[in-house]
């Protein structure tokens, strides 16, 4: 197992003062599966939204500690921010198809990349969209708007925009909360068979869903990291006693 | 069970609603009906082919206004709509942090609401004063001015109305802001920032006080932006107020003109964000 990511000694502020997230470390191992639980408000979309900078867009955000990603700590001044985002994807909680043709949502991110060519785009978009599993379902209407597709589809193209720029890591800010239980299976079968190609961190509020799909599982509470450990570990002998009544329904 | 007393309520209200906006139709049609009747009668070829006649001779049109006015505003569109454009996209995307983004939308508002005039004494003061004489930039600028609130408050809000998501989900893809703006977020927004240019053009079409004070008039027919300028509104202000018979027929005539071109430039405005968003 290679170590992506490493976090250490974490600490996130917002509005300069309220400590959001407290002294997080963890490892992040490459092409598996990474899922992040815990109650409503203990952190864990705003320790995602670490990752790929996302806390920059807005003003009064402080970052202390370090992400070790590729030998460089992702947190300093230095970094390239468009870069960065470009090795490390994301996918939101409510789709977000931008209001263009499907086929060029798909190739949005290749042509901020400087990619012209309309063969390779072409052969990019389809091997994105077949990542995705949904190549089958848009082929015919690559040119329509990518608004009449359903918020399962929906969401299934913001994972191939995503994979078409051929990112490191994708990070899922809960990517079904707003679907259907067949969109949501779908999803789950696709963050399955990606592991192996990317490293995938997810936000979950669904226990049986990161039991289902991840091979690692940290456990938040009150911006606090609990517990990370394997998540058969976690869901059978968790070390620590806050996780153990999580899981089993005590409270959250 | 729903009370009987809210159903009643609830119809009422339904009725009332209905009935004033009836009533709203009702004048709204009277208007354009009464304005086609009349100005039909003062359409021919005339109006448009030929310049006006001395006063009491027979014959004679508006060409010049016709062509001074479209002069005037497509010349206060090039200086409005960048304006507008722009300034509403500062303020609601990089101006969003700094309180005197607030400020300036407070302030366009009031300048909404600013009648016309004012705005064409002011360049009256800044421009023709200094110059010496009318002209039709002056005329343009003030159509500028005027349009400027309208485009940036709307620009603004269409701007916001944008989810932050899509703008988080750009960025997520490694764009720089402007290309978030420029790609994502002004596709979005096109219908509305296009619905604000042609409410904006529409309005200072109409315009005739704040011309009067600018572009003034002319009784013959120039293209030079720097000296007076016929324009329709004027020309109906001045035909309006005058002794003849043919004149009033012009005045409908060209009032019935402005109003179709108002009502065109809207419809074609409304088909071509149709026609963009099926690409």
């Amino acid at each position: 197992m290679i170590p992506e990511i490493e976090v250490r000694n974490l600490n996130f502020y917002y509005s300069k003062v309220i400590h959001i997230l407290k002294n997080i470390n963890m490892t992040i191992y490459k092409n598996q599966v990474a899922a992040l639980i815990g109650p409503s408000g203990c952190g864990k979309t705003t320790l995602l939204r670490c990752f790929n900078r996302m806390h920059d867009l807005y003003a009064g955000n402080k970052y202390d500690g370090e992400i070790i990603f590729q030998g460089q700590n992702i947190l300093s001044k230095d970094t390239d921010l468009i870069e960065l985002r470009s090795k490390i994807g994301m996918v939101f909680q409510k789709p977000t198809p931008f209001p263009m043709s499907i086929f060029e949502n798909i190739a949005y991110g290749l042509k901020l990349r400087g990619i012209k060519n309309r063969g390779e785009l072409k052969s990019r978009v389809e091997k994105a969209l077949k990542d995705a599993a949904l190549w089958d379902e848009v082929k015919d209407k690559l040119n329509t708007n990518a608004f009449g597709l359903s918020g399962g589809q929906q969401q299934r193209l913001c994972i191939a925009r995503a994979l078409a720029v051929e990112p490191e890591i994708i990070l899922f800010d809960e990517p079904t909360s707003a679907l259907d239980p067949i969109s949501t299976g779908k999803i789950e079968e696709l963050i399955i068979s990606l592991k192996g190609i990317v490293t995938i961190i997810i936000v979950t509020h669904n226990m049986q869903q990161a039991a289902r799909i991840s091979d690692w599982t940290g456990f938040m509470m009150l911006g606090e990291l609990i517990e990370y450990d394997r998540t058969n570990k976690i869901f059978t002998v968790p070390s620590n006693k806050l996780t153990e009544d999580y899981i089993t329904g005590r409270f959250g | 069970m729903i009370p009987k007393r809210r159903k009643v309520i609830s119809s009422l209200a339904l009725f009332v609603c209905f009935l004033t906006a009836l009533w709203g139709i009702f004048w709204l049609s009277f208007i354009i009906i009464d304005v086609s009747r009349h100005g039909i009668t003062g359409i021919n070829s005339s109006l448009f082919l030929n310049d006006p006649a001395p006063p009491g001779e027979e014959g004679g049109g508006l060409r010049n206004a016709f062509v001074g006015h479209l002069h005037i505003t497509v010349f206060a569109t090039l200086i409005g709509v960048p304006v507008g454009v722009l300034g509403g996209t500062f303020l609601a995307e990089y101006g969003r942090k700094y309180n005197i983004s607030k400020v300036i939308s407070t302030l366009s508002d009031i300048i909404v609401s600013v009648p016309a005039i004012i705005i064409g004494a002011f360049i009256y003061a800044i421009i023709v004063k200094p110059l010496g004489h009318f002209s039709g930039w002056a005329g343009a600028i003030a159509l500028g001015i005027i349009m400027i609130p309208t485009i940036l408050r709307t620009t603004e809000n269409m701007l916001s109305l944008i989810p932050w998501t899509l703008r988080e989900a750009a960025f997520a893809l490694g764009a720089p802001y402007y290309k978030v703006i420029i790609q994502v977020v002004y596709r979005g927004a096109a219908t509305g920032i296009l619905a604000g240019i042609i409410l904006a053009i529409a309005r200072v079409t109409g315009e005739a006080a704040s011309l009067l004070f600018t572009a003034f008039s002319n009784n013959y027919f120039s293209l030079d932006m720097s000296q007076p300028i016929a324009s329709l509104t004027v020309n109906i202000f001045q035909y309006a107020m005058g002794p003849y018979e043919e004149w009033h027929a012009k005045t409908l005539g060209a009032t019935l003109m402005i109003t179709v071109f108002i009502f065109f430039a809207t419809i074609a405005g409304r088909l071509l964000i149709k026609r963009r968003y099926k690409i």
